[in-house]
């Protein structure tokens, strides 16, 4: 019998201490701030209606995966938050999206705006000039002239994307030499630049190799003390790795919206199930 | 079209395994037991030899989850699936285990005068097969009911269990001369307590399949 009595309390302090672990994890979580509000966000593409009542609180400093089948609605949804959208002719959206206690659909500065929210994008889109012209690029544009302040943004940028090390001796070469993953890396250096708040990704990964990848992943890791990453994935394990909260998108709408630990362990919603598990279609 | 067609078959072939698994320890617990009443060596002898079989389907069941996982990087219910089988296989073959102990004490104890009707463990091993076959279907069939079914009866054998203790204890303080058979007997009540255990924790094993959460039906 005290053999059994013993591997009973064994687990009782394992379980204890595995639950005091588990509700200090969730009251860091908890302390976190709102740093985007999103409430009933509606999308139109002319007549046709691609976001219905999205409502998401996107926590300051942490990394926020979209997920969701092609056509569901995530990448939409991720360019309403800098207002990319706007560019496109017959768009029409209602709702609010607040970022820092400010309606981003109520203000004229949408320069101010996508220098807070910077974005990286599917291909690396890099400028045809030299690494350090395209780092420097928007920084120049916002008036700043003086060399050594330029050099300074560039090597902080370009080390904030773990990126320096494999292009300092090379910063006034063409930055289309460089390699699909390092591109996106000067990218990501790029959108640093600009010292945004929020960085919105869309698939930024998914025209890159598995080594590449997992570099952008772990720079994504790093990146979130220092900003609020949302990033649209189609790869359901890098969200898994990667992200602290998951938003499942279909049909335009938010189906779930939960811990991303939750997402992929245990789903409330039979659709997200289905999808986590491959299961869709 | 069924997505990850293959995927689910194979989650179902670890799941038709399992219960091949579960099979086997029951009728080696039913053959150790019937071994020990009718002080039958040559059934015992059989338990042992037969136990190789539960150890290399363990095996293979191990090896089949640590691929699939490998394989098809399963989330969710897919990974409480996968993770239910490892605990599980890994609880049939301790049971097994305790089979192939009770035929050894069977050996032990060799030609006398049973006095196995005179304690609990026959009940104990009746209510450990309900047990273990009612876990086994609450994982295939991922039916919770059954699963608590299972916990409530542990706390029987617990009380067989004790039961038994008290009488073959005072026996023994009776007739010193029946020492060999009585702490070999001793030795049965326990394994029996501890098969039940871990039955217990497979029915754990399917509740946190079907829920999704962590349970305790031990305290």
């Amino acid at each position: 019998m005290s053999t059994a009595v013993m591997d009973r309390s064994e687990i009782e302090v394992n379980q204890n201490l595995a639950g005091e672990v588990l509700s200090q994890m969730k009251q860091t979580k908890e302390a976190k701030a709102s740093k985007i509000n999103v409430k009933d966000l509606n999308l139109f593409y002319g007549e046709k209606q691609a976001l219905f009542g999205v409502s998401l609180d996107i926590l300051e400093n942490e990394v926020t995966a979209l997920i969701g089948p092609s056509g569901c609605g995530k990448s939409t949804f991720l360019r309403t938050l800098n207002r990319m959208n706007d560019l496109i002719d017959g768009v029409k959206i209602t709702g609010d999206i607040v970022i820092d206690h400010e309606n981003i659909y109520k203000t004229n500065d949408v320069i101010k705006l996508r220098t807070k929210v910077g974005m990286v994008f599917q291909k690396p889109n890099l400028f045809p000039m030299t690494i350090y012209d395209n780092v420097a690029y928007g920084p120049r544009m916002q008036g700043i002239k003086n060399k050594n302040e330029l050099n300074k943004i560039v090597e902080e940028s370009l080390r904030g994307a773990a990126i320096w090390d494999e292009v300092k001796d090379r910063l006034k070469t063409s930055a289309l030499g460089l390699s699909g993953g390092q591109q996106q890396r000067v990218c990501i250096a790029r959108a640093i630049a600009m010292k945004p708040d929020v960085i919105l990704m869309d698939e930024p990964t998914s025209a890159l190799d598995p080594i590449s990848t997992l570099k952008v992943e772990e720079l994504i890791a790093n990146m979130k003390e220092d900003y609020t990453i949302v990033i649209v994935t189609h790869n359901m394990q890098q969200a898994a790795r990667i992200s602290d909260k998951t938003a499942f998108f279909l049909n335009g709408e938010v189906v779930e919206y939960d811990d991303t630990d939750n997402i992929f362990s245990t789903p409330k919603d039979q659709r997200t199930e289905d999808y986590v598990t491959g299961r869709f279609g | 079209m069924v997505i990850r067609e293959n995927f689910e078959n194979n989650l179902n072939e670890l799941k038709r395994k399992i219960n091949e698994m579960g099979k086997l320890s029951i009728d080696a617990l039913e053959k150790a037991y019937n071994a020990l009443e009718t002080q039958d060596v040559e059934i015992a002898l059989k338990v042992i030899e037969e136990d190789t079989d539960v150890d290399n389907l363990e095996n293979e069941i191990n090896q089949f989850a640590i691929w699939l996982m490998a394989k098809e990087q399963p989330v969710a219910r897919d990974l409480r699936v996968i993770i239910g089988v490892l605990k599980i296989s890994s609880g049939i073959e301790r049971i097994a285990d305790f089979a192939v102990n009770i035929a050894k004490a069977t050996i032990k104890i060799g030609k006398t005068n049973s006095l196995l009707q005179t304690t609990h463990l026959e009940q104990m091993k009746e209510l450990s097969i309900l047990m273990l076959q009612k876990a086994l279907q609450s994982f295939s069939e991922e039916d919770i009911v059954l699963a608590k079914e299972v916990s409530e009866l542990e706390d029987k054998v617990d009380q067989y269990n004790v039961e038994t203790y008290k009488i073959l204890t005072t026996y023994l303080s009776e007739h010193p001369e029946e020492t060999n058979q009585l702490v070999q007997l001793l030795f049965v009540n326990r394994y029996l307590e501890r098969t039940a255990d871990h039955i217990t924790n497979i029915a754990e094993s399917a509740a946190y399949l079907i829920k999704g959460q962590i349970y305790d039906f031990n305290q």
